[in-house]
Order: C-alpha cells, then structure tokens, then sequence
C-alpha cells in the first residue's frame, strides 16, 4: 500500500467517524487525534522523505488536501453540533407566554381633571389665558359685582355657605369675571380667559347634588365681540367634549350678569334625540350656560359698556362628566373609590 | 307653571302641535319642563250611566249596579262608594282599561258577585288629590247628565287637553299667565292675540261706601279694592273648574275660583275676603305689630314678625299679604258680600314675608317676580264681573284705591347698528322695528334709531341690553351666524405655575398615585389634623351637615376618609394624591383665610398589586413612599439639598417612622406612617402619606437641565461595610464619606443593610460603594487607595464604625 493509498483511506474512514461524532468534546478529541502532531496526517508528512523526491511534492499536495478536508469537515460538524445545543438550549428555554405581564404602577388624573385640562387646551389654543380665583370670596365679587344687589330674588337660586355676613364660598366662578374685569388693560388687547375651579353651594349631597363641585368660566371682551362669536365658541365646546355628531340648540334663559342669557343643549346622547328618561323626554340636554356680559357688569368693573363689549359662559365639568360617561351620582367624584377612579384611563 | 294648550287657543289661532309648541316656547322664551295630556297612561275609561243598582247579598255597603256603557247589553259592576246612585253618569273603567297609577282593571269577582270593570273616582283616574273638589273627594264622580254612554270620559273632563309646563326663569314673570304666553307666542307666530276686556255691570251703590282704605305706599304701591254683594255661594261651573284642576288647582267654591282664575288668566293674584267677617269699614296695609298672630287658610298659625306685611281691620291682621289669606276672613257658604283685593306689594318685602313664615304659595311667587301695574283694576274688574255672572252677585260702584301709582310706557332707545354690533347678524330696519311691533312695543324709527315704548306688560325691559335679548330670540337663536371671536391676536399658554402644578399630577401618576378630589369641608377635628403650620380655623357660619363645617387645613385628612371609604369596601390597596387648597387663618379674628396649594399622597397596602408576590411582603413601606417623594422632587428640578429629618412632632404620625422634608433647609412638608391610633378612629390600614406646600416648591429656585459631558477616563469602586451602632444613620455615614471622600469622589451607593444574627447586639452592619473618577485624567490605584483610607480612618474615628 502506497503512502497515497494509506492517506485516501484515512480520508474515507475518518470522516465518516467525524460525522458520526455526536458531542463538542469527542469532536475536539477527534481533531486532536487526526490533525494533532502525533495524527496520521502529520506521521505521512514525517513519512514524506523516504519517497523519492519528485513525488513528493504530489504526495505533499495531496496531504494537504486531506488534511484541510478534515478539517473542514470537522468544523462543519462543529457547527451543526453547536447549533444542535443552541436548539435544545432553546427548547429548554420555551416559556408560557399567556402568563400575565408584570404589573407597573401607574395613576389615573381624577375624570373632572381630564375633563378640565381638555377645556384649557382647547382654550390655550385659542388664545385665552388660564386664571384661577379664590374659593373663600367676597359677596361683593361673588354676587354684587354680578349684578346682584343684597336682595336680588336671584339669589336664592344659589343657596351659600357663609363664613361671615360679607365672606363665602363662593358659589360660582363668576367671580373671576368681575376680578379680572378690574384688572385688565384693555390698552394691552383684548380679555379672553376661562377661569377653573371648585364651587360651594349650600345643598344636600345625593346623587345629583354636590355640595361641592366645579365649574369652569370664561369671558371674552373686545371691541367688537359678538353672540354670533358666542354661538360658534359654545359649539366648539360641545364638539371637543362631546363630538360631533351632536346637535347643539340654544335657547333663552336668564342670569343676571349677562343680557341676552342664552342656555346651551346638546342632542341627548342617550337616546340620539328621539326623548327618553335621560333628557326627561325632551330629546336635549342642558349643558351649559353664557350670554353677552351685562352692561352693568362692566361697568362696575369700570369698564365702559359703550365702548367694550363680549360675552360670558360657565360650564360645569362634573356634570360634563356625568354625561359623558353615564356617571349617574356626583358623589362618586368626591368619594375617590379606586375602582371609579381607574375607570377613566382610555386615551384619545 | 302649566299652561293648557286649549286655553291658548282661544286667543290666537295655533297651527303648530303642542309638543312642537312647546319647542318653540323653549327656543323662544323659557324653559319647558315638560308637555302633558293628563289622560296619557289612561284607556278604556268611558261614561257610563247606572240604570239600576240593589245592594250586594254579601256586604253592607257594595252596591250592584246594572251600567250602560253603550254596548247591547247592561254591565254589570260592583261598586262600593257612598254616594253611588241610579241614573247618574259616571267614570267607568272597562275590563282591560289601565287607570291612574298605571293599575290594569280586569273582569272579577266581588264577594261572588261579577263585576265587569270598576266605578271610578278622579283621584283613581290620575287626578291628584290635592285638585280634586272636597264634594267629590270621597266618592265618585258625577259627570254631567249629556255626557254620551259609552264615550271616553277626557274631554268631559279637560283630560284632552295638552298642558305645556313652563319653567319660567327670575326675569320672566310676564310668562306666569296665558295672557302673558299668548302675547309672547303672538310675537313669536305674528298674531295679535284676541284677548277679550271686562264689562263691568254696576250697581248704583258706591263701593267706597263700603270700605275704606289706609295703604301704607312703601308696602304696596297699588291696592285697590271692589266690593260685590248678595253673591251666592256654590260650587264653579265644570269650564272653570277644569281649568283651574288642569293648573293644579283645586276648585272650592265660584268666588274663591274666580280669583284663582284670573291669577292665572291675568297673573294678578286677588283675595276675595269675607267682608261680613270684617271689623269696621276700614282695611290697611300696614306692618304686622309685635307680638300679633294669624291663622292662614291652610290652617297654620303664624307669629308674625314686624318686618311681615299684613293686611288688616281695625282690631286684626286678615292676611299675611301677598301670601295668603286669614282664617278669620275666609269666604265660606255663607258668605254674601265679598271684597275683592286687587294690589301690587314690594317684591322684596313678600319674599322676605314669605321665607320668614315659610309659606310660599302662587302668590307670593308672582308678587316676588312682579306683575303688571298697569293690570291690577283690570283683573279686579274681570274678577267684579265674573262674580256678578256666576254668583248672582251685585257689583257695587267703583273702584275704591287705598294706593297707585302712574304707570307709563318705559322708553329704551337702541340704534339698529348697536342690534347687528353685537348680536353678529345683518339685519334689516324694518326687521328690528317689526319685531318690536309683534311685541306690542310701541316704536319710532328715526335714521337708524329706534324709540322703543315698552308697555307695563313687559315690566323687565329697561335698557338696550334687554331690547337686543328681545330680537335675538324672537328673529331666533338659530338664525343667529356661528363665528369665533376676530379682532388681535392674543397669546394663550399656561403660566409657571400652572405648568409646575400641571407637571407635578402627572409625576405623580407617573409614580403611581391616582388623583383624588376630596371634600375641602371637613369637620372641625379632621381641618386640624397633620397640621404643617399653626393656624386658626375657618367656619361656616350656617352648615348643613356635622360633617362638612370647618374648611380644611390639611390634605391629608381628605384622603385619610377617602382610604377608609375604599378600606370599608375591602378595595385594600389604595394610591392617592391630591393637589388642592387648604386654608390658613394666623389670627382667630381674621376674616377670610389664606389659600394655599399643597399636594399630598397617601398610600395603603400595596403600591404594584402582583399576585404572584405575598401581599404582606409587597406592602407599601416608609422606603418606598419616600422614594415616590425623592424622585417628585427631582423631577421639579429644585435646587438645593433634599433632606429627611426624623420628627416626632406630629401627633398625627407615627413618633418613630416620620420625616420632616426640607429643601436647603427650608421646611416644606413631611412624610410618615399615620399613628396607628388616628388609623384605628379613620378605620384604615396601615397607611403612609406625605403632604409638601406646592406653593413652596413652586417659588424655589429650579436648576436648569444642562448637559454635563460624559468622563472618557474610567471610574474605579471601592466597597466598604461598617458595623456600627444602630443609632448612627445612614444620613450620618454619607456625610462623614461625602466630608472626607477627596476630590475623585464621585458618588457614594449604600447596597446592604444588615443587622441580623451574628452581630452584637444594638449593632448594624451597612455597606457601601464609593465610585472615583477623575474627569481629566485616569485615576491610579494609588490615588483611590489614599483616598478610601481617609475615609475609612474618618469613619472609624468619627462614628465608632469597624470597617469590616
Ligand atoms: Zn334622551
């Protein structure tokens, strides 16, 4: 048997042995065996220089190639082992993926917030500015301001926490009409605010009363300031909160520091205006009051009524709220059950 | 106040329905609460007549009575009432039939006898007993003998009729009457209402020769006064009554019904006074004198107070005027002669009388809101005349007036520029000026100007303001352009402020808490409770309940009740912030309070509900609400040093477990476990809270964001554990390292506290890692081995630690 003949058997015997390898560790051993220095490839190489000498670079050629063949395959094999481990490593790794995920902490805003913040946004973007009041006011803001005198039968509409003959909660955010009325400049431009905030009135807590609750205001006075600017400012307010697939119908009312008074009503929600018990069968619901600033409103604010002019509104955020989610007592807003707060996290 | 859809129709010609009427008094006028049929939820209820009736062989008092109900043959039907009688018609319910109270009649037996439907009484056919005729108030009702058998009762009984319930707004008191809602639908549909003036037919005889009076002008500006005799007392013919029940009234007797008429008619409310019942001849309107007492109609006996106007004779009050009559001058069956008051009083005057004796009647409400003066002797004239047709009685000559006034069309002047200036329409003159003719308003047009006569009708008009309100809702809201507000540009955005309290909700969502809004009226106890200042407190001076009296102080206390409402609901693990206002008084004489905003959070049970972790393991603990705390104040960004120093201060707080919190030292809240006592009388759980001045934090100086480059040289960690006393804190050590640490010293990370077994007792074993960097070169083991020793020298030294 020549050297050659020895080499191609090695060739044909052993990889086959390396195929039929079956761990990392036997694989390292094997390569050790065949491509080591005591293997058979190096012992033929060694064997080399009793060949004569012109077939020895043939028979060098060839154990090359048989040795790079080995060793290629040899890594070949490695490579299917290595990915055979991987596999069974990630088999081993499956896990239940309709385990619950791990729980994070996260708090909700309070739904009379969202519904505040909705306001203002809308509002900023307009233009008008964000002003907040005191809660413990003067009746001279609260009421007197509003054109309503000590003995105004309007009055009684409101029933009011007194702390003193001349010092309440205050029962509205209209307040802040007067207070800002006084201070602006109306050399510097037109007023244009909403005024948030929590309101008193002096009523027994059940499903629909609050002692306690919220309202936002805003004023716009200009020179030129219009109920038609009124109609399309109170439309855009029911179409953010609301959407708008709502009608919107306005009609008269009264307060006495806006004249004309308008009231505001939207297409019941419930029943898509066919009537139902929801809007007492009318098809609409009232949302919201406003009108043109009254004349003595501004002037007692020292505004002259001849030359300024614009319009008013009030709104109330938790009987927006009410409506918007079928909210059916006030009571919940103000008693913070975590079950009711956490209900109101849906974006968009 | 209802107003009977039929009765309108007699003025003016309604072509509209009374549901779409009644959505055009809305949009046009005032509020409709609702538009009714008083027979809607009633069938099958129709006349019947009783032809025969023998009484029940097992009862004494059932009658069984043979009824036509105009089918071939006779109904018989079961009825128990005490006036029932052969021949007359009556309210039959037929099997089938649903009668008041939505209750369905059904054929059935009676002690064994059939009966075929029932006899009814009106209050068993929807009527309230309140409107129901004391004649008829315990049997049933007679209908009158045409009535045809076998038709539906309503119409013999106006419950055809459609009633439209106006909610009339303050200023609209004109709309208290179907006169008034005739003229303002007459302007809305441009009709002249066809309302009809008395006649008066006299006798020769002089009223004043009759009465006089003594007005006290200041109570009532107009009071007058007409006189009928020989009046025969019985009960209204049925139109009248009807009209009156279908207003909610209750029919009594053709002269009380007159006045009750014409109040709704006219909206001048009358008294009708026995004048048999009278002392003297003279009547005044004068104020109630000390100590004097009056039994209204209603039965009630009033102590009156002198500020309460009265109506009297010369030894006694009569009425409390405006409000209701006297007792003593009640018109009764025997009555012949009768004074009819027709007056205007002050409107305050009779809303005070009428709160003081809390006695509110339909009155006092139209005297409150106004009436017309210029149709006080109109009503009493009506009244006068209608006594004369339906009581037979003898109008005595004249009006006798103890008090008037000279009532004038008011004048308002507007320009037609000023109506499209700020009502945003491009209307035309002759539009504006014809809608204050449909009014009834007289007007004169010169150039653009409008000279607008308001008749005493419309008493609530008085300047251009009220004018403009005039045309925009009878040209109609709707038609009213939509646009927004043009003119300069205004630049809206939050303020600071705004934007810190805005920012400082959602870090703390972010963290977790959910907001609360709590009730800001607390009781006296829980306002002073968790106190981060002294201060006074606030009262109501007139509450309405024990536990909403004192304006709060705290915030904590809100959400401590808010904890308890969730705890009592077994919802355990609760998260809460509130960012809201408390209320400081420095002196118990201060008036009004100062407001301050504060945030607090409270926090029970667990923070991360996971059930796969034990519950109890996984509660929330001083650590983990002060790190919900440490990264809120981060995140506000204020300059200065955070530190927490242990307090046991607060009686409310747990002595051992509560932090004062101050920034560069200065005080601005604290954090803590609420004393298990306080927890124990708010039935809470465990519970942790924190409550920090916003006010405060919003004023500190913020540290702008600014980029600090990433060191290229690498950073080198030394570990160090101590055992030291328990007493010594962690704050301690950090100052001791931070104070030594040289200037490589980068930052100092405490990883284990120990102070378990194998340790002495009353020893604790803390460690920490201390990381170098030097920011312009790579550090040497040298360089940090120098400056570890120093601090652990330090250590040893300062604190008694052994570096273990
Ligand atoms: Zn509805």
């Amino acid at each position: 048997m020549t050297l050659i003949d020895q080499l191609e058997k090695i060739r044909q015997q052993r990889k086959q042995d390396i195929k039929d390898v079956g761990d990392l560790k036997n694989l390292d051993a094997l390569r050790v065996e065949l491509l080591g220095k005591k293997g058979p490839i190096t012992q033929a190489l060694r064997g080399m220089r009793d060949l004569p000498a012109d077939q020895r670079p043939k028979f060098g050629q060839f154990a090359n190639t048989v040795r790079d063949e080995l060793q290629g395959a040899i890594e070949a094999r490695r490579d299917e082992l290595k990915k055979d481990r991987l596999n069974k490593q990630l088999a081993n790794e499956k896990i239940d993926v309709t385990l619950p995920g791990k729980p994070v902490a996260q708090g909700q805003p309070h739904v009379i917030q969202q519904i505040i913040d909705q306001i203002e946004d809308l509002f900023i973007g307009m233009g008008y500015q964000v002003l907040t009041g005191p809660e413990v006011e003067e009746d001279k803001y609260n009421f007197e301001m509003m054109n309503l005198p000590k003995d105004h039968p309007a009055r009684d509409m409101q029933d009011t926490f007194y702390i003193t003959k001349d010092i309440l909660m205050r029962t509205q955010t209209s307040p802040m009409q007067a207070r800002t009325l006084e201070k602006h400049d109306f050399s510097k431009g037109p007023l244009k605010m909403i005024s948030p905030g929590v309101v008193y009135r002096r009523d027994t807590d059940d499903p629909t009363h609050s002692h306690q609750f919220h309202q936002v205001e805003g004023i716009v006075i200009d020179k030129h300031i219009t109920m038609a600017d009124l109609k399309g400012t109170l439309e855009l307010i029911a179409h953010e909160l609301f959407g708008n697939r709502f009608d919107i119908r306005l009609r008269p009312s009264y307060f006495p520091f806006t004249e004309p008074s308008v009231e505001a009503d939207i297409t019941c929600f419930n029943c898509g205006g066919k009537g139902c018990a929801v809007c007492k069968y009318t098809g609409w619901i009232e949302v919201l009051g406003a009108g043109m600033v009254h004349p003595n409103v501004l002037e007692m604010a020292g505004v002259d009524s001849e030359v300024y002019g614009g319009f008013a509104f009030g709104l109330g955020p938790d009987r927006f709220a009410m409506l918007k989610y079928g909210v059916d007592d006030i009571r919940n807003f103000y008693l913070n059950d975590v079950r009711f707060l956490t209900q109101f996290s849906k974006k968009g | 106040m209802k107003i009977s859809y039929s009765w309108l129709q007699e003025y003016l010609d309604l072509k509209a329905s009374p549901k779409d009427l009644g959505e055009k008094i809305e949009r046009s006028s005032v509020e409709v609460d609702s538009v009714t049929q008083p027979s809607d939820g009633l069938k099958k209820i129709v006349v019947g007549k009783i032809v025969s009736m023998e009484p029940h062989p097992d009862s004494d008092h059932l009658q069984v009575c043979q009824v036509d109900v105009g089918d071939e043959e006779l109904s018989q039907i079961v009825c128990g009432a005490p006036n029932v009688a052969a021949d007359k018609k009556v309210i039959v319910a037929l099997p089938g039939s649903r009668i008041g109270g939505n209750v369905k009649i059904k054929r059935s037996k009676m002690r064994g006898v059939v009966s075929n439907g029932m006899i009814c009484a009106l209050d068993e056919i929807g009527f309230s007993k309140d409107v129901v005729p004391k004649e008829w108030a315990d049997g049933i009702y007679f209908l009158q003998d045409d009535a045809k058998v076998g038709e539906p009762v309503f119409p013999y009984l106006g419950m055809d009729d459609y009633l439209i319930d106006v909610d009339v707004t303050p200023n609209r008191g004109d709309m208290l009457s179907v006169y008034g809602v005739a003229r303002d639908l007459g302007a809305i549909y441009d009709q002249t209402p066809q309302l009809n003036h008395p006649q008066v037919e006299e006798v020769s005889t002089p009223a004043a020769d009759k009465v006089s009076l003594d007005v006290d002008k200041d109570l009532a500006p107009i009071y007058t006064m007409r006189v009928v005799e020989n009046v025969k007392i019985q009960p209204s013919p049925r139109w009248l009554q009807i009209k009156l029940w279908n207003a909610g009234m209750r029919p009594i007797n053709n002269v009380v019904d007159v006045t009750n008429y014409i109040l709704l008619k006219y909206g001048q409310p009358l008294h009708a006074f026995d004048y048999g019942k009278v002392s003297g001849s003279t009547i005044k309107a004068r104020y109630a004198q000390k100590g004097e007492k009056l039994t209204t109609l209603n039965e009630e006996e009033h102590e009156l107070n002198e500020k309460d106007i009265v109506i009297a004779d010369d030894q006694k009050p009569i009425a409390l005027a405006g409000v209701m009559g006297g007792l003593n001058s009640e018109i009764d069956d025997h009555t012949t002669t009768v004074a009819i008051e027709s007056a205007v009083f002050t409107p305050t005057l009779i809303r005070k009388t009428a709160q003081r004796q809390n006695l509110h009647t339909d009155a006092s409400q139209h005297f409150e809101r106004g009436v017309d003066r210029g149709g006080v002797e109109e009503a009493a004239d009506a009244a006068a005349e209608m006594m004369h047709e339906l009581a037979d009685g003898d109008v005595l000559k004249g009006i006798v007036t103890g008090s008037s006034y000279d009532v004038k069309d008011v004048i308002v002047k507007v320009t037609l520029s000023r109506v499209n200036h700020v009502l945003g329409t491009d209307l035309k003159l002759d539009q504006v000026a014809d809608i204050f003719k449909r009014l009834g308003f007289g007007v004169q047009v010169d150039g653009e100007t409008y000279t607008v006569s308001v008749p005493s009708t419309r008493w609530d008009i008085h300047i251009p303001a009220d004018l403009l309100e005039e045309v925009a809702r009878i040209y109609g809201y709707d038609k009213i352009p939509s646009t927004l507000p043009s003119g300069p540009t205004t630049v809206g955005a939050l303020t600071e402020k705004q934007k810190l309290m805005r920012d400082s909700r959602h870090v703390l969502e972010a963290l977790g808490l959910n907001q609360a809004i709590s009730y800001a009226l607390t009781t006296e106890t829980k306002a002073g409770q968790f106190m981060m200042r002294e201060s006074s407190e606030t009262q109501l001076s007139w509450p309405m309940t024990a536990d909403h009296t004192t304006l709060r102080m705290n915030l904590i206390s809100g959400l401590l009740d808010d904890i308890a409402y969730n705890n009592a609901r077994r919802v355990k693990d609760v998260a809460l912030y509130e960012q809201g206002r408390v209320f400081y008084k420095d002196a118990a004489d201060q008036v009004r309070p100062s407001e301050h905003e504060h945030i607090a959070g409270a926090v029970s049970g667990q923070l991360i509900v996971d059930p796969l972790k034990n519950a109890k393991n996984n509660a929330v603990d001083f650590y983990q609400l002060k790190g919900i705390v440490e990264k809120y104040l981060d995140n506000l960004a204020i300059k200065g040093d955070v530190e927490f120093v242990a307090t046991d201060r607060y009686p409310e707080m747990h002595p051992g477990r509560t932090a004062d919190i101050t920034i560069h030292g200065h005080y601005i809240g604290f954090i803590g476990q609420v004393h298990p006592t306080v927890a124990e009388a708010y039935k809470i759980n465990q519970t942790y809270v924190f409550e920090l001045d916003l006010d405060a934090l919003i004023d500190m100086p913020k540290d702008m964001d600014q980029f600090e480059p990433i060191s290229k040289y690498p950073s080198i960690t030394r570990d160090v554990a101590l055992l030291v006393d328990k007493s010594v804190t962690n704050a301690q050590v950090l100052a001791q390292i931070q104070k030594r640490g040289g200037a490589y010293l980068k930052s100092v990370a405490l990883f284990d506290i120990y102070d378990g077994k194998n340790l002495p007792s009353g020893k604790q074993s803390l460690a920490y890692t201390l990381t170098y960097q030097n920011p312009n070169a790579t550090l040497t083991d040298d360089e940090v081995n120098h400056a570890f020793e120093k601090v652990q020298k330090t250590l040893t030294s300062e604190l008694g630690a052994e570096i273990r």
